[in-house]
């Protein structure tokens, strides 16, 4: 079973809230999910109502919060919006996102790294959103993130694992969960990227912007559920090359 | 200081118009093919080629807007401050010369409106002026940004072009986003529509998004106002612009409205005419130019073109708004910027948004930030 900072997960899919055409069907799709942890951004919720739309929604026992800092461009201020999320939404786990830029949405690893630092100090169970770069990954962990969510490709672009070969060697290297966030565009990219090993995924824009976001949540459940599976029974490795019939190595028989 | 002003006089207006114009079906089929458009796929797009093509620009605005962002529409409202206005400009209904009553909030007025606006649900605030700088300078917009600071989480101003001294003190008093519209990219016809007036100076004008990037300002926005000259080639300078700012102040985002020339009291009649399907088009075609460019539409179009353009690109919407200082509760009666289009209430947009199966977002900030 998944377990991060000492909690346990049934469900490896982990999901986010943005781009639903209502709260109540986001809530409907979740659910359908089975996911069991929901990000949510602090810039679209309105902490001081206790009425606010989104999180009414997400007040149901599967779903715990993972607050993110989206839309924050430095460390300084994804510092002040995780103290603000933790006092109001009363959890200590941050999504951590620095992404300067708003064309592409590129995570600052450096800004990020500064800011995990400090926040994992500040007894946060972070997880950072950040490139597949596997040395950022390592010295992550020894900040002390709880996890590593490289991304797949860029945010919400359903572009699949265009870093899967990074993506090999973080999971390969990694001693803390790797959630492989962002890009995953389809049930088959959730399943390859279980497939290699990753802890869990995290999917927003492909079940949200869906036509029926409930079936493309349930179709997402079982592509995790089924990579994973396939990951622990352990798949045959690939070979390209046929085995020679007259082989070099006879003559030793 | 980088300055837009080195890129635009490469660019000669009659030889990109001319360009625009000869832009062949095979351009515009080339352009929709690719996943990547340059500026000249844009010209491509706005030219009248690509007018059969438009249900194809449209299919894909929409898809693209959807995976960018999301199922949703942004709300804010306009909120005027001073109809005060020491320039000349032939289409405005506050220009110096036209004898109207002229009227600046005092602060008691401004929390007047600003409560009005909030009980209405709205959390990103635009605030406008006229271009007045003994009434309505910067002293009294950082004083106004600070009195309505704590009713919004994101802010807006769409005032006169200002130093980048100024929009730093802005910044600091929680100013988000500063709208400048260049009006139009043809200095003689600029000129014209400008006679007098700090804006009739057209540099300056075009160097205020150098001096806002400078200033480190979150999103700025561009714009045109169609009806003054021949929309397609404003709308390439408006995209060159665009293109030239996003490389050099890539942390900042960015905006585009399309006010259509409206009647206003002793106005001027449009020079050129954009229908409802060009202004489709060109909706399209910035989206398919720049995934995630905020594209604006205030309520001086119709309630059917706002109904439909939710799904087509659209990602910013005001409603119920006034154009005069007081429009809310103060002063009803007073004299508007423009006629709006879309009067409908605040609540029968949301609805009317929501059965086209958006979700009209009324928060997306955090005063922190």
């Amino acid at each position: 079973m998944l377990e991060i900072a000492g909690k346990k997960f049934n469900s490896r899919l982990f999901t986010g809230t943005g781009k639903f055409s209502s709260s109540q069907l986001m809530a409907e799709a979740l659910y359908a999910s089975g996911s069991e942890l929901v990000t949510v951004a602090l810039k679209r919720v309105d902490v001081a109502d206790n009425e606010d739309d989104i999180l009414k929604h997400l007040n149901h026992p599967q779903f715990n919060l993972l607050p993110n800092t989206s839309g924050v461009r430095t460390a300084k201020e994804a510092i002040f919006a995780a103290e603000l999320a933790r006092e109001a939404l009363e959890t200590n786990w941050l999504k951590l996102e620095i992404h300067p830029d708003p064309k592409y949405l590129m995570p600052d690893p450096i800004e990020t790294l500064k800011a995990a630092e400090e926040l994992a100090k500040k007894g946060f169970i972070v997880l950072p959103y950040i490139h597949a770069d596997p040395v950022l990954c390592k010295r992550l962990e020894e900040v002390g993130t709880a996890a590593v969510m490289p991304l797949g490709s860029t945010i919400g672009s359903n572009k699949g694992l265009k870093t899967i070969d990074f993506l090999e060697i973080i999971i390969e290297q990694s001693n803390v969960p790797v959630v492989v966030d962002a890009g995953i565009g389809a049930p088959s990219d959730a399943s390859k990227a279980m497939e290699l090993g990753a802890d869990a995924v995290l999917v927003n824009t492909a079940i949200a912007v869906s036509d029926n976001p409930i079936e493309m949540a349930k179709a997402f459940k079982l592509g995790v559920e089924a990579g994973r599976m396939a990951f622990e029974a352990r798949l045959g490795s690939q070979t390209n090359q046929a085995m020679a019939s007259s082989p070099l190595t006879s003559f030793l028989d | 200081m980088s300055s837009f002003k080195t890129i635009f006089d490469n660019y000669n207006w009659d030889n990109v118009k001319q360009s625009i114009y000869t832009k062949t079906e095979h351009d515009v089929i080339n352009a929709l093919s690719k996943e990547k458009r340059t500026l000249e796929d844009f010209k491509a797009l706005i030219s009248p080629a690509a007018e059969p093509y438009l249900e194809q620009m449209a299919q894909m605005s929409h898809q693209l807007t959807q995976k960018r962002f999301g199922k949703t529409i942004q709300m804010y409202i306009p909120l005027y401050l001073s109809n005060e206005c020491q320039n000349i400009c032939t289409y405005c209904g506050f220009s110096f010369t036209n004898q109207i009553p002229r009227k600046t909030l005092s602060n008691e007025e401004i929390i007047k409106e600003v409560e009005f606006v909030k009980s209405k649900g709205y959390d990103h605030i635009l605030l406008v002026t006229g271009e007045a700088n003994k009434t309505v300078g910067i002293d009294y917009l950082e004083n106004a940004v600070k009195l309505v600071r704590p009713y919004f989480s994101h802010i807006s101003v769409e005032v006169q072009p200002m130093e980048k001294d100024e929009y730093q003190r802005l910044i600091k008093v929680g100013v988000n986003t500063v709208l400048v519209y260049q009006e139009t990219y043809h200095q003689e016809d600029y000129k014209k529509h400008h006679p007098k007036g700090k804006k009739s100076n057209f540099y300056y004008r075009l160097d205020t998004h150098d001096r806002l990037g400078q200033a480190g300002i979150y999103k700025m926005g561009l714009g045109v106002l169609i009806g003054l000259e021949d929309w397609r080639t404003d709308s390439f300078f408006t995209a060159l612009h665009l293109n030239y700012l996003e490389k050099i102040y890539w942390q900042a985002k960015y905006s585009i409205s399309f006010p259509r020339l409206r009647p206003h009291s002793g106005g001027l009649e449009p020079k050129v005419e954009m229908n409802d399907k060009e202004l489709v088009q060109l909706i399209c075609a910035y989206r398919l130019l720049d995934e995630e460019l905020e594209l604006s539409i205030s309520t001086r179009e119709s309630e059917e073109f706002r109904n439909n353009i939710v799904k087509l690109g659209a990602t910013t919407f005001s409603a119920e708004s006034k154009t005069n200082p007081g429009g809310y509760v103060v002063e009803p009666q007073s004299l508007e910027q423009f006629e709006i289009s879309d009067d409908r209430p605040t609540k029968e947009v949301e609805q009317v948004i929501k059965q086209q199966g958006y979700e009209p977002v009324w928060k997306d900030w955090e005063k922190c930030y």
